[in-house]
C-alpha cells in the first residue's frame, strides 16, 4: 500500500537553513546538508529545499548546494525557489534534484508547467499554491504570498493539472506559522478539484494534526519546517505515532 | 566497467552518485563500443517514452540494448522502454520483456508517487531485502504482470515492479531513490 509522506522542507538562505514568519525574522536553523542527513536517519520520506536567497548568484549557489545533497542523500528530493525556465529547471535536475517546485513564475507564465513536463516528464513538475481563505473563497497569492492573483484555487488546480503539473504543493497561508493544524476543508476541496497527488502544508504543530490531515482528506503527504527543526515533533515519534492510529506509514 | 546509459533521460546522476556511495565506480556513456565492453550496464530513465526511445534511436543503443549479454539493469522509465509496447504516445519499446505497458486509470490519483511495499514472486535481485520494506515510486505508466515479473507492488491494481529475463533486470522503482533498501537492490546487482 502506497503510504503517507512526512516531509519536511528547509528554506535556504545564502547556504543556510533559516526558519520565519512570511520570510521576516529569519532565524538561522542550522546548515542544510547536516539538517537533511540527520531527517533521512530519521526517517523522512522525502525532502524539500526552498531557496530564498534574493541575490543574482542564487542559481549558481543552489546548483552547487543540490549536488552536495544529491551526492550524500539518499531519498527524493525537491527543489524550488526563483525558477522560471526550462533552463532552470535543466541545471537542477543535472546537479541531482527529482523534482522541481515552481510557484510565481507559474502564475506569471502557466505554460512553463507545460514546458517542464513536456521536456522531463510531468513527475518532476510540483507547483506549490500559496492560498488565503477570502469570505469564504479561497484564492492563490504569488510573490511569496504578497500579491492576491485573485484566481480561484479550483480554477488554478484545474489548469495545472491541464497543464501537466505532477504534485501540487499546497500551503495555507491562514494556518501557516500557527501551529494550529493543516487547513482540512482547503484539502479537501483540492482533493475534490484534482487527481494529483496532494502535499499539505501550513499549520502542523503536534502529530495529531498529521494524523487529522491523512484521515479527513486524500492529501498523500504532509509537509512541515520548524517543527521538525527545533524538534519539536520528532519524526521518528511522529511515524510510531501516526502508525497506532493505523495510517500507512514507511 | 559499470556504465550508466547517457541517454539524455533524466536522473542519471542519482544514480551514479548512488554507485559511487556503495564503492563503486561508473561512467556515464552512450559509445556504442563502451557500452558492449562493460561489466554491467544501467539504463535508467525519467521522462516521456517516445522522447527517450526517439533518443535511443539516434544513438543506436536501440539495436544494440537488446543483444547484450551482461547483467543490464533498467529503472523506472528504463523498464518501461524495455517491454514490448508502451500506450505513453503509443510507443513501441524495445521488447525485452513480452508485456506492455498502460496508464493508471483515474481512481487514485496519478501520478503514483511515493513508498510502496512489494509481494516477492521470486527473490531475483531482491535478495536480503526483507518484504516488509518500502520503496520510493513516481510514475503514471505501469507494466502488465507477465512471467518474468518477479514482484509485484499495488495501487489501483497489480503491477511489475520487478521483471526479469536472462540477463535483463528491471525496477519500476527508484533504488537510487529508496534508501537502504535501493541500496542493497543495487549491490545485488552490481555483484551479479
Amino acid at each position: 500500500m502506497l503510504t503517507k509522506r512526512i516531509i519536511p522542507c528547509l528554506d535556504i538562505k545564502n547556504n543556510r537553513t533559516v526558519k520565519g514568519v512570511h520570510f521576516l525574522n529569519l532565524i538561522d536553523a542550522g546548515d542544510p546538508l547536516d539538517l537533511a542527513k540527520l531527517y533521512v536517519q530519521q526517517g523522512a520520506d522525502e525532502l524539500v529545499f526552498l531557496d530564498i536567497t534574493a541575490s543574482n548568484e542564487r542559481r549558481k549557489t543552489l546548483v552547487n548546494l543540490v549536488q552536495k545533497i544529491a551526492q550524500e542523500i539518499n531519498i527524493p528530493f525537491t527543489v524550488g525557489g526563483g525558477i522560471s525556465s526550462v533552463k532552470d529547471v535543466r541545471s537542477l535536475l543535472k546537479a541531482g534534484a527529482d523534482k522541481v517546485s515552481i510557484n510565481t513564475a507559474a502564475l506569471n507564465r502557466p505554460n512553463l508547467i507545460k514546458e517542464i513536463a513536456d521536456q522531463f516528464g510531468n513527475q518532476c513538475v510540483v507547483v506549490a499554491v500559496d492560498v488565503k481563505k477570502i469570505e469564504g473563497n479561497y484564492f492563490v497569492f504569488k510573490n511569496g504570498g504578497r500579491i492576491n492573483t485573485h484566481i480561484k484555487l479550483e480554477k488554478w488546480l484545474h489548469t495545472v493539472e491541464t497543464l501537466g503539473a505532477g504534485e501540487i504543493l499546497l500551503t495555507s497561508m491562514n494556518q501557516d506559522g500557527t501551529k494550529d493544524g493543516f487547513d482540512i476543508e482547503l484539502m479537501q476541496l483540492a482533493g475534490m478539484s484534482v487527481n494529483l497527488p496532494l502535499i499539505a502544508s501550513g499549520g502542523a504543530g503536534r502529530a495529531s494534526h498529521f494524523a487529522e490531515v491523512f484521515k479527513k482528506t486524500k492529501t498523500l503527504g504532509a509537509l512541515a519546517a520548524s517543527i521538525f527543526h527545533f524538534g519539536e515533533v520528532p519524526i521518528p515519534e511522529l511515524k510510531q505515532i501516526l502508525k497506532q492510529k493505523n495510517l500507512p506509514i514507511r | 566497467m559499470i556504465v550508466i546509459l547517457d541517454y539524455n533521460a533524466g536522473n542519471t546522476q542519482s544514480v551514479k552518485h548512488a554507485i559511487n556511495r556503495l564503492g563503486y565506480s561508473c561512467k556515464l556513456s552512450k559509445d556504442l563500443n563502451e557500452i558492449q565492453q562493460a561489466d554491467k550496464i544501467i539504463f535508467p530513465g525519467v521522462g516521456q517514452a517516445s522522447v527517450a526511445m526517439k533518443e535511443l534511436k539516434l544513438t543506436g543503443l536501440d539495436k544494440l540494448l537488446p543483444k547484450l549479454e551482461q547483467p543490464v539493469l533498467g529503472i523506472c522509465l528504463g523498464l518501461q522502454l524495455m517491454c514490448e509496447h508502451s500506450e505513453e504516445n503509443d510507443t513501441q519499446g524495445l521488447g525485452i520483456f513480452p508485456t506492455s505497458v498502460k496508464r493508471f486509470t483515474a481512481q487514485l490519483p496519478v501520478p503514483h508517487m511515493g513508498w510502496n511495499c512489494l509481494q516477492f514472486n521470486n527473490k531475483s535481485i531482491l535478495n536480503k531485502v526483507k518484504p516488509s520494506v518500502y520503496f520510493y515510486f513516481v510514475h503514471s505508466y505501469y507494466a502488465e504482470l507477465c512471467d518474468f515479473t518477479q514482484a509485484t507492488a499495488t495501487y489501483d491494481r497489480s503491477f511489475s515492479a520487478v521483471l526479469q529475463k536472462n540477463n535483463f533486470y528491471a525496477t519500476q522503482f527508484h533504488p537510487e531513490k529508496s534508501g537502504i533498501a535501493g541500496e542493497q537492490i543495487l549491490k545485488n546487482f552490481l555483484s551479479l
